[in-house]
């Protein structure tokens, strides 16, 4: 009988990918606060999140056909430009946490398997 | 995995601002590079960013470039100095059209957003290398 790591790490290593994949998005946000018209860019992470569990096969062609949304400002600028940088740096920040929240996930999963084969 | 992409995206904001920087302290230097001459006046120069659209197919992660370093079109300050030993033959001489409380403000700008982006990539490494530690006891 052999194990199936897509079966034990569930439903977390999606949640890992996705997670890698908003940083990127947040990051291109805050690198492009000061761009004159710029639209500041998220994920849907639930949306993006059921879509990549219907697919048994799951992989990155699925993240790349989602269309990222637009963010909505609280204030408008006048050169267009959507960042608010306290917005991006705080969703950063947690997303980045998430991410920390996920490994941690896998690495308990792991750690358990670990013990069943050691017969701890 | 795309850690990589997304320090190139830091990478790039760090060295837009550092553009932006250098026009800073270039406007800074000469405000008061005085001349005789209005073509020859140094003006404030300006970068122009733009986000580099179509990255990597999907659009999500867009780098900044610079596009293009403008001068500004602001017209220049004309004092009558005499005595000045560039002043053209009515004793005017022209001061450069650099505002320097606009360019302080934009100092700060640049290397508030220069210093986010820096956090952005020390985030991107702690991610990192907690992954390489996965299943690690």
């Amino acid at each position: 009988m052999g194990i199936n790591f897509k079966e034990v790490t569930g439903v977390h290593a999606d949640a890992l990918q996705l997670r890698s994949e908003r940083t990127r998005i947040l990051a291109s946000n805050i690198a492009n606060e000061n761009t004159p018209g710029y639209q500041a860019k998220d994920m849907d992470f639930s949306a993006s999140m059921a879509q990549l569990e219907a697919t048994d096969e799951g992989g990155l062609s699925l993240l790349s056909d989602s269309d990222p949304l637009y963010r909505v400002p609280f204030h408008p600028t006048v050169d267009g430009n959507t960042v608010e940088i306290g917005v991006e740096q705080a969703a950063f920040s947690q997303n980045a946490s998430d991410f920390q929240t996920s490994l941690t996930f896998i690495n308990m999963k792991f750690k358990g398997l670990a013990k069943a084969i050691n017969g701890q | 995995m795309s850690f990589k992409d997304i320090s190139q995206i830091a990478g790039s904001a760090m060295a837009a601002q550092t553009v932006r920087l250098n026009t800073v302290a270039s406007n800074l230097a000469n405000a008061d590079s005085v001349s005789g001459n209005e073509n020859d006046t140094y003006r404030a120069r300006k970068p122009v960013f733009a986000a580099v659209m179509n990255d990597g197919g999907d659009g999500a992660g867009s780098k900044v470039q610079v596009l293009d370093v403008v001068e500004s079109a602001e017209p220049l300050r004309k004092v009558y100095e005499p005595d000045n030993p560039v002043a053209n033959a009515e004793g005017m001489v022209f001061y450069p059209n650099v505002n320097q409380v606009a360019e302080m403000t934009d100092m700060m700008s640049a290397s508030r957003a220069f210093e986010t982006n820096v956090e952005v990539l020390g985030r991107i490494r702690t991610m990192q290398q907690s992954l390489l530690k996965l299943g690690e006891m």
